[in-house]
C-alpha cells in the first residue's frame, strides 16, 4: 500500500482536528469556551499553513502562517474575550435546539461536504488535496453554528470559525491565495470585530439582551 | 502443542482475573491522590474481596433461581471476554475463534443478566438502576461497534489480533488521524459502559445518582464478590481493548518462547499503570453528568467513531 509522506499525514491530522474542532464548538454550551476553541482552531490553522509551507515550498505561506497566528490565536480571541467580559456575559450557557439533534445534522453535512469535494480534490494537485472535504466540512459546520445560535456573540465567533474553513479551503485547494488578498480580509476580519463589538453594545442598549430573537420584533407587517 | 496453547490460553485469562483487582487498587489509589485523600492500600479490592468470600450470602424470599445464577453467568462471560482479548499474545486459539463483535455480544450478555437480576426481587431501586443501565448500553453498545469499525476498516478484519498484526507490521511513523476521532469515541464509550465519572460514579450509593451500584443492592457474600470481580475485570478488558486498537506496542505475535511473552507483561503492567491514571485524572476533573444529558454524551461519542470513518474514507481516496 502506497503511505504518504510523514508531512502529509501530519497535515491530515491537523485537518481532523480542525474538524474536531468544529463539532466541539457546535456542542458547546459556555461563550468562554466557545472562544478558547476559536483559538485553537486558529492555532491548527496557522500550524497547516507553515507545514504546506514547508512541503510546498512556498515562502508567501510563511507570513499567512504568521498573520494566521498574530491575528486569529492572539488578537482576535482577545477582543472577543474583553467583550464578553465588558458586557457581562461570562459563563453564560445559552439555551440551544437538542445538542444532540444538532450533532447529527452536521454529521450529515459532514458526509454531504466530503462527497461534494471528492471530484474537486480528484483534480487539484496540491499536497493536501485530500484535506478539501473536511475543509468544505468546516465551512458548513461553521454555517450550522451560525444558524443554530440565537446569541449576537456566538454567530460573529460563527463567521470566525467560517472564514477559518475558508481559509483551510484555499490553502489545501491552491497553496492560499495571493498576499494582498489575504492581508485585505485579515484586516477586514479585524475592522469587522471591532464593528461587531460596537454593534453588540447598541444591541443590548436597545434590546437590553443580546438575543436575536428581538429582532423579530423590528419587521413590519 | 495444541495442549500448550490451551495451557497459555488459560494463563492468559488467570492473569486478567488476577490483575483486575489491582487495576481497580490502582485507580482508587491514584483518585485518592489527585484528591489530597490519604489512599487505601493498592491490595484493598483482594481484601474487599476475602472478607466478601468468607461472609454467608442472604438471599431475598421471592429470588429466583436466575437471581442465583446471574453473578456465575456475568462473571464467566468477563473471563471469556479477557480470553479473547489479544492482551500479552495474539498467538492464542480463542482469540482467533470469535472476533470482535462476538466480544460485543459477550457484553451484552452480561449487561442482560445484570439487568434482568436486578429487577428479578421486584425492589424499585434495582429496576431503577436496570433502567438506567439499559439506557447507557444501548447508546454505548453502537458507538462501540463504530469504534471497532475503524480499526477493522483499517486492517481487513474484525478480529482483533489480526488488527493488532495489522497495527505492528507497519514500519515507520504512521500517523492515523481516523484513529484519534475512535480513540476519544472510546474513552467516553469506556467511561459510560464501566461506571465512571460523567455518567455514573462507581463509589456512591446515593439513591437518586447510582446506575451500576443500584442494581447490586440485592446481592450479598460470594454472589457480590463475583460481581464486583466482573465489574472489575470488564475495566481490564476495556483497558485491553484499548491498547489492542490504540496502543499495541509490545503484544507478542508469537509465543513459542518466554521472552517476548515477559516483556509483553511488563509492557502490559505499564500501559495499566498509565491508563489507570488517566482514569483517575478523567474522573477528578469532571463532574458528573445528569442523567438525561448521558444520551448527549454517548451520542457525541457515536457521531466521533463515525466522523472517523468517513475521515478514513476521505483521506484514503
Amino acid at each position: 500500500m502506497h503511505m504518504p509522506s510523514l508531512a502529509t499525514q501530519f497535515l491530515h491530522v491537523l485537518a481532523a482536528g480542525l474538524l474536531m474542532i468544529s463539532f466541539a464548538m457546535l456542542a458547546q454550551r459556555r461563550i468562554r469556551r466557545l472562544i478558547v476553541l476559536l483559538a485553537w482552531q486558529g492555532a491548527m490553522l496557522s500550524a497547516s499553513t507553515l507545514l504546506v509551507a514547508i512541503t510546498a515550498h512556498q515562502s508567501h505561506l510563511y507570513y499567512s502562517a504568521a498573520l494566521t497566528l498574530a491575528l486569529k490565536v492572539i488578537v482576535l480571541p482577545w477582543i472577543l474575550m474583553r467583550l464578553m467580559k465588558r458586557l457581562g456575559i461570562a459563563g453564560d450557557i445559552e439555551p440551544l435546539v437538542n445538542i444532540s439533534t444538532l450533532l447529527l445534522v452536521g454529521l450529515a453535512l459532514v458526509i454531504f461536504a466530503f462527497g461534494l469535494a471528492q471530484p474537486i480534490s480528484a483534480l487539484a494537485t496540491t499536497v493536501t488535496r485530500q484535506a478539501l472535504g473536511i475543509a468544505l466540512a468546516v465551512i458548513l459546520l461553521a454555517f450550522l453554528m451560525i444558524i443554530a445560535r440565537r446569541k449576537a456573540v456566538t454567530q460573529v465567533i460563527g463567521i470566525l470559525a467560517l472564514e477559518n474553513g475558508l481559509f483551510f479551503a484555499a490553502t489545501s485547494a491552491t497553496y492560499g491565495m495571493p498576499m494582498v488578498v489575504e492581508l485585505g480580509i485579515a484586516l477586514d476580519l479585524l475592522v469587522g470585530v471591532f464593528v461587531f463589538g460596537i454593534f453588540f453594545f447598541h444591541i443590548r442598549e436597545q434590546f437590553d439582551s443580546l438575543d436575536l430573537h428581538h429582532f423579530e420584533a423590528l419587521k413590519e407587517d | 502443542m495444541n495442549m500448550i496453547a490451551l495451557l497459555r490460553q488459560l494463563a492468559e485469562a488467570l492473569l486478567a482475573v488476577a490483575l483486575a483487582p489491582l487495576l481497580a487498587g490502582w485507580v482508587a489509589q491514584c483518585r485518592a491522590w489527585l484528591q489530597n485523600r490519604s489512599a487505601p492500600s493498592l491490595l484493598q479490592p483482594y481484601r474487599k474481596l476475602r472478607k466478601l468470600f468468607h461472609k454467608d450470602a442472604v438471599l431475598a424470599e421471592h429470588a429466583s433461581p436466575l437471581f442465583r445464577i446471574t453473578p456465575y453467568v456475568v462473571f464467566g462471560t468477563m473471563v471469556l471476554a479477557a480470553a479473547i482479548i489479544p492482551s500479552v499474545t495474539t498467538d492464542m486459539p480463542f482469540a482467533r475463534v470469535a472476533d470482535a463483535i462476538a466480544l460485543v455480544g459477550l457484553f451484552a450478555t452480561a449487561r442482560v443478566f445484570m439487568a434482568l437480576a436486578a429487577m428479578d426481587i421486584g425492589t424499585a431501586f434495582g429496576t431503577l438502576g436496570a433502567r438506567r443501565e439499559m439506557m447507557v448500553g444501548f447508546l454505548a453498545e453502537p458507538a462501540l461497534l463504530m469504534v471497532l469499525f475503524n480499526a477493522f476498516l483499517m486492517y481487513g478484519s474484525t478480529a482483533l489480533p489480526t488488527v493488532v498484526h495489522g497495527a505492528l507490521a507497519a514500519h515507520g511513523l504512521i500517523l492515523r488521524p481516523s484513529l484519534a476521532f475512535a480513540g476519544v469515541a472510546f474513552v467516553m464509550v469506556l467511561l459510560a459502559e464501566n461506571g465512571r465519572i460523567p455518567i455514573d460514579n462507581p463509589t456512591t450509593h446515593l439513591e437518586l445518582t447510582m446506575i451500576h451500584e443500584a442494581m447490586l443492592l440485592e446481592y450479598s457474600a460470594l454472589h457480590l464478590a463475583l460481581m464486583e470481580w466482573a465489574a472489575w475485570l470488564k475495566l481490564f478488558n476495556y483497558a485491553c481493548i484499548g491498547f489492542a486498537l490504540f496502543a499495541p506496542w509490545g503484544i507478542a505475535l508469537h509465543a513459542d518462547t518466554t521472552s517476548p511473552l515477559l516483556l509483553a507483561l511488563a509492557l502490559l503492567l505499564l500501559k495499566l499503570a498509565v491508563a489507570g491514571g488517566a482514569l483517575a485524572v478523567i474522573e477528578t476533573v469532571s463532574a458528573k453528568l445528569r442523567v438525561f444529558r448521558a444520551p448527549e454524551f454517548l451520542s457525541t461519542a457515536f457521531l466521533l467513531a463515525v466522523l472517523g470513518i468517513l475521515v478514513h474514507l476521505q483521506l484514503r481516496s
